[in-house]
């Protein structure tokens, strides 16, 4: 840990809060949060529904901004970036899966990988070749050209989690990655995400209401009416 | 983001909606075929008329009875008719005037042994044909003669020609008009086309004195046809006829000529006039119909960006700029508006050589109308883009994340 107090968290909030409407019909997502992920973490949200574990893991992949608070990546305040320098980080420095896959319809698993990499300006040849390579990571290389309703919903996510990876993301941001999966499903993705962050030394924020899914983390974070309520560091787990 | 990759990312999703794409720009398909048709076969008939016009003679110039204020061609009028007095006159008196003409012409049944057929009997001086700049296939012209003495002779045009003498050769022969016989001299040079259904070589030549005399009865004039020397000089031949025949007519001082003299530059002055009417009224039409055209793929583009807001979102949440989504679905309204404007240009140009056969017409493809409809195409597809991209490119990731 002593290395780490020199160089700033990869992410931190500093009394985040996140609200909407006005007056009578206003809504706190986030109550002041204060949060530090360091790389190569690998950190599991849990909490009842609507306690804000959604609304964190948005604000932390730049899809969303805090109401006040700072929210500082590598020490850089976000909000003081322009849309165009937030889109480049949802491209190449996080990774998003989310519980209903978000694959685009009548579109190729190819072509659903391959799609940040147009956003990164990436040609045609080179994109199709590393699309299918991310898909073999992901163990689906033969169903390239399958569309998503030709997927299971553990292929999808799979697809889903390849797409993730196309950019070679230092974070990836996963919003109840299993929800909608079976058990054994489920541990196939979390064996999936726990080799990414082994292996590869990818950051992984987990948002789960299963406690096994939980317990593969190493940290695992609980959340309650917008705030931390618990912040509990396993030692002898994976990371 | 590549404008390839946003081209292509533009076509993958108009085709995965085919039957849409292609109603949706049925407006701007239709309105730049009738555009292209009707260009088509507006420059086919003019193209059409300036040759039959030019066929006319170019230094020709005609002399009608009746107020030039009447309808073009004089029609039915009180004017009295041309004399011969005025024929002699006009010879005399006119400077510029080379060639001068009477003209009688009446549909009349001819007969060849047992052929005939209805066709336009017209006498006329020897100069006449000079004057159309029309010429002598086979056999001889009229000559001064023929005129004087009122010969028996006749020229056939090539209509004429084939239809009573199939196969065999008219020159000597004789044909029978009424109870005129008439030996054929000469055969006409064919003038081609058809005017308005006219058929120019569908014609038998005679000398005027003869036509007069055996065939209309009456040596009165209802046409004159004179060639000025050259062209400058068409305007001063006019005005020396017109001077002469005011004299000779009695038309006071201040009165309207009771006469018309005409030229072909007006007649083609009067089509221009005709063409340019019928094209202000098409570019309305068309304006129209694409602002319709428009209107449709905004519409649809509106549509589109309302059920795709969770594709948007996706794109957004993995990396894409509000400026790529801007041009994404910009360049689709572009892409569906211009493969609209091509297939109204291949659909306009298809009916608009149908339609040239059927009427007759020769077949011009408007080279300047089709760049133009296909570019005014493309503008439409901007024009109208904006609005549904701009809405597009301006929505918040989460939110179309989250759209349901
Ligand atoms: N766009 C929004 N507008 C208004 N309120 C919102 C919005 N997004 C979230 N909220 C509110 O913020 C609170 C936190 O929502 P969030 O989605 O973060 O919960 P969650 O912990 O992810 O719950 P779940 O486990 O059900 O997914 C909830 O009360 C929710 O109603
Ligand atoms: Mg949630």
């Amino acid at each position: 840990m002593a290395s780490r107090a020199s160089e700033p968290p990869l992410l931190a909030f500093e009394q985040v809060t996140r609200e909407w409407g006005e007056g009578e019909a206003r809504v706190q997502g986030l109550a002041g949060v204060d949060l530090q992920v360091h790389r190569g973490e690998f950190v599991a949200i849990t909490g009842a529904s609507g306690s804000g574990k959604s609304t964190t893991v948005s604000i932390l992949g730049c899809l969303d901004l805090p109401s006040s608070g700072a929210y500082l990546l590598s020490g850089t305040p976000v909000q003081t970036l322009s849309p165009d320098v937030l889109a480049a980080l949802r491209n190449a420095t996080f990774g998003f899966v989310f519980q209903s896959y978000n694959l685009l319809a009548r579109t190729s698993a190819l072509d659903n990988v391959g799609l940040p990499l147009i956003y990164a300006g990436v040609g045609l040849a080179e994109r199709e070749r590393r699309s299918l390579a991310a898909l073999a990571d992901v163990g689906l290389a033969d169903r390239a050209d399958a569309h998503p309703n030709q997927l299971s919903g553990g292929q999808q996510q799979r697809v889903a989690i390849a797409r993730a990876l196309i950019n070679g993301p230092e974070v990836i941001l996963a919003d109840e990655p299993t929800g909608n999966l079976d058990s054994r499903t489920s541990a196939d993705i979390m064996k999936l995400l726990t080799s990414l962050n082994v292996e590869r030394g990818i950051t992984v924020v987990m948002v789960t209401h299963d406690p096994k899914s939980a317990a593969v983390a190493r940290r695992n974070i609980e959340f309650r009416d917008g705030l931390i309520v618990g912040d509990t560091t396993r030692p002898g787990v994976a990371a | 983001m590549s404008l390839r990759a946003t081209v292509s990312v533009a076509f993958a999703s108009l085709l995965r909606n085919r039957l849409r794409s292609l109603l949706t720009v049925l407006g701007v398909v239709i309105g730049v075929a009738a555009v292209l048709t009707m260009e088509s076969l507006g420059k086919g008939a003019t193209a059409f008329i300036s040759d039959t016009i030019s066929g006319m003679g170019s230094n020709m110039v005609m002399v009608v009875p009746g107020s030039p204020s009447q309808r073009m061609g004089g029609g039915s009028s009180n004017a009295p008719l041309f004399t011969a007095g005025d024929l002699e006159a006009l010879r005399r008196g006119t400077r510029d005037v080379d060639r001068l003409s009477p003209v009688g012409q009446k549909p009349l049944r001819v007969v060849v042994g047992g052929l005939n057929r209805n066709t336009t009997v017209t006498g006329a001086a020897p100069s006449y044909l000079e004057i159309r700049q029309w010429s002598v296939l086979r056999g001889r012209a009229l000559t001064d003669d023929d005129e004087r003495l009122g010969n028996q002779v006749c020229l056939i045009g090539q209509t004429v020609r084939q239809a009573l003498f199939p196969g065999s050769d008219p020159l000597g022969q004789d044909l029978r008009v009424r109870d005129l016989s008439c030996r054929v001299v000469g055969e006409l040079e064919s003038k081609g086309g058809s005017a308005m259904g006219m058929d120019m070589d569908d014609v038998v030549f005679m000398p005027f004195t003869t036509f007069t005399r055996r065939l209309s009865g009456s040596d009165r004039i209802g046409l004159l046809v004179a060639s000025a020397s050259s062209a400058e000089r068409i305007d001063d031949a006019k005005a020396q006829v017109t001077a002469i025949l005011r004299a000779r007519r009695h038309v006071a001082e201040g009165e309207d000529d009771d006469f018309a003299v005409r030229d072909p530059r007006e007649i083609q002055a009067v089509l221009g006039q005709v063409t340019g009417l019928l094209t202000t009224f098409l570019l309305g039409v068309a304006a129209i119909s694409l602002l319709v055209g428009g209107i449709g793929i905004m519409n649809i583009m509106l549509v589109s960006v309302t059920e795709r807001t969770r594709e948007i979102g996706v794109r957004l949440a993995v990396g894409a700029r509000s400026s790529d989504i801007l041009s994404q679905f910009l360049v689709e309204a572009v892409v569906l508006s211009g493969a609209g404007g091509v297939l109204g240009i291949a659909l306009g140009l298809g009916a608009a050589r149908g339609l040239a056969v059927v009427l007759k017409v020769p077949f011009v493809v408007p080279v300047a109308a089709v760049p133009l409809a296909f570019g005014v195409s493309v503008l439409v597809g901007v024009v109208f883009g904006v609005f549904p991209a701009r809405k597009a490119s301006q929505l918040n990731p989460l939110a179309a994340l989250h759209f349901e």
